[in-house]
């Protein structure tokens, strides 16, 4: 294992997310705190508990979830594509590093930065509603999990976009919506019931399900089908990663 | 001396893109430790492809290379380490400061924190007064000398330099020039690809040729001098004559359209010129000359007529 390589990426990287601190983490927050503004204290004083929780309450952990995920795959892709862009990558492909170790850089740090994130906008959410977390060790399971999955996918996406708006176009067109439908902003059982198997082929539903409950412990599905859908997922991005890297796809041809 | 075993080997490497074109046909090349390597070629010819397999960033479609003795593919760590590469584009972090960025190298190739490595690379370069300054605000000849730096981090044992001094202004070339000496006498094999004959010839110890994906020649550059090396004698004629007599059809010689000029090809190996009979049967047949010039021909004459050829 090239130890130095990863260290020397994961530093690379994450010196980058400190040059862009605005556009990393301020801007994130600043987002969130606006749906907490608008959701939580404006339409939430509307609504009653949900589940047995306030609703300003009841959306913290999908809007950290919305947050880590699209973060996620926004840092990673970027982070492995703007090299491709400006051919920097000719410098990772020609080192004595083995794909393992330039993904545990790139996708490592990615997903440490979206943990941070994470962490930031619970810490935020907790001056407006009071936060209590039943399991903290299950929340940090799922947040790291999760961090990494999207992280993995956020990667596979950089290697295969070739222009700027392919690298915008899964965020924005498919995980915003499933994020937004996935049940962020209400309970899946609220929904009527056509739509609530429609919904449970949303894979984000399972996320944010997972998240919810070591928090409060509801749930729309069991934990263990949460825990095995990311987990699921992950292997999906993992093999899919092993694939480019074996065949050299989009990065030697 | 005991030949010492290439420090590179390519064997039978052809490489093939997904398009279907054939950008490497069968190639053989076998690169001494320690010298200066020239691959000479032009555009598309192969140069940038055979490199960029070397170093891993494109993968082979067929044959073999070795590196140090260790197969790129199977061993591609210790291959890859032996190696420090300058490609021919500025590919640059815009945002990092030289010094960092020249660190980063060094840690991705699995070498342990070395600032006074780092900073005789950056003297050596004349990059130190720059080491805190962002890439972005560095002309492009400074940013050529920032990716050798990168490239010599991690105390390669071969560099490649693929068109260093293209861009280059001729002051700073010379400089580029001294520094590349200055590498192999450190005992780094180089290997760089130019379209300026004149740094091959002034520079390589060996050069190559290669032109359609296909090596056409590799020589000592002096052996290749004088094989191929022409030298032209040129005939400045007091009164001009419209045709060569026949006496003088032995010597092969071209007059130029307007009669004037009389040129005469020789081979500088020869022992005997032929010049000075040329000068008395000339004198015999009646023309004489009001000045003489030779040329010998370049390397890049010598590269043309090559490439040219069927």
């Amino acid at each position: 294992m090239n130890y130095r390589a990863i260290r020397a990426i994961y530093l690379f990287e994450m010196a980058r997310t400190w040059r862009t601190l605005l556009q990393s983490i301020v801007s994130p927050v600043v987002s969130t705190s606006l749906y907490f503004v608008v959701f939580g204290a404006a339409i939430g004083s509307r609504i009653t508990e949900v589940e047995g929780v306030s609703y300003g309450t009841f959306i913290v952990p999908g809007l950290v979830m919305l947050s880590v995920l699209t973060q996620s795959i926004a840092n990673a892709s970027f982070g492995i594509y703007f090299p491709k862009f400006v051919g920097t990558i000719y410098e990772i492909l020609s080192a004595p590093v083995s794909y393992i170790e330039i993904v545990i850089g790139y996708v490592g740090a990615a997903a440490t930065k979206s943990i941070i994130l994470g962490l930031i906008i619970m810490a935020t959410a907790a001056l407006f509603v009071p936060l209590h977390i039943h399991h903290p060790w299950w929340m940090l399971t799922f947040l790291v999990l999760t961090a990494v999955t999207f992280s993995l996918f956020g990667f596979i996406i950089g290697i295969w976009a070739d222009g700027f708006e392919k690298l915008q176009m899964i965020p924005m067109l498919i995980v915003t919506p499933l994020t937004f439908l996935g049940g962020s902003f209400y309970s899946v059982n609220m929904l009527p019931s056509g739509w609530r198997t429609v919904t449970l082929l949303n894979p984000v539903v399972y996320l944010i399900s997972g998240f919810r409950w070591s928090f409060y412990e509801i749930a729309d599905v069991s934990v263990a089908l949460s825990l095995g859908m990311t987990l699921g997922f992950l292997a999906i991005c993992m093999v899919l990663v092993w694939w480019i890297f074996r065949t050299g796809y989009r990065l030697k041809n | 001396m005991l030949a010492q075993p290439p420090i590179i080997s390519v064997s039978n490497l052809s490489k093939t893109y997904g398009s279907g074109f054939k950008a490497l046909k069968g190639i053989n090349l076998d690169i001494k430790r320690g010298e200066i390597f020239a691959l000479l070629g032009p555009n598309g010819a192969g140069k940038t492809t055979l490199i960029s397999i070397i170093c891993g960033i494109a993968n082979l479609s067929e044959g073999r290379v070795t590196v140090g003795g260790h197969d790129i593919n199977s061993d591609y760590r210790a291959a890859r380490s032996l190696i420090g590469l300058v490609p021919q584009e500025l590919h640059t972090d815009s945002f990092e400061t030289v010094w960092a960025t020249v660190s980063f190298s060094r840690g991705l190739f699995g070498k342990p924190k070395n600032p006074a490595h780092i900073e005789k690379v950056l003297k050596d370069l004349s990059l130190w007064d720059k080491k805190d300054s962002k890439i972005i605000t560095l002309s492009g000849g400074m940013k050529r000398r920032v990716m050798i730096a990168k490239a010599l981090s991690h105390e390669p044992q071969i560099l490649f330099l693929d068109e260093p001094t293209a861009g280059v202004d001729v002051e700073l070339r010379k400089g580029m020039w001294d520094v590349v000496r200055g590498l192999q006498a450190s005992g780094v094999t180089i290997i760089l690809t130019t379209h300026y004959i004149q740094e091959a010839e002034e520079m390589a110890d060996r050069i190559g040729v290669i032109n359609k994906g296909e090596i056409i020649l590799v020589e000592d550059k002096a052996g290749l001098m004088q094989k191929l090396g022409k030298k032209h004698l040129t005939l400045h004629l007091q009164q001009k004559i419209d045709a060569i007599p026949p006496a003088l059809a032995p010597y092969k010689l071209q007059l130029s359209s307007d009669g004037r000029l009389l040129t005469y090809d020789y081979d500088t190996k020869g022992e005997r010129t032929g010049i000075t009979s040329l000068l008395s049967d000339l004198r015999n047949a009646g023309i004489h000359i009001s000045d003489l010039d030779t040329t010998q021909s370049s390397l890049e004459d010598i590269f043309v007529s090559l490439v040219r050829a069927p």
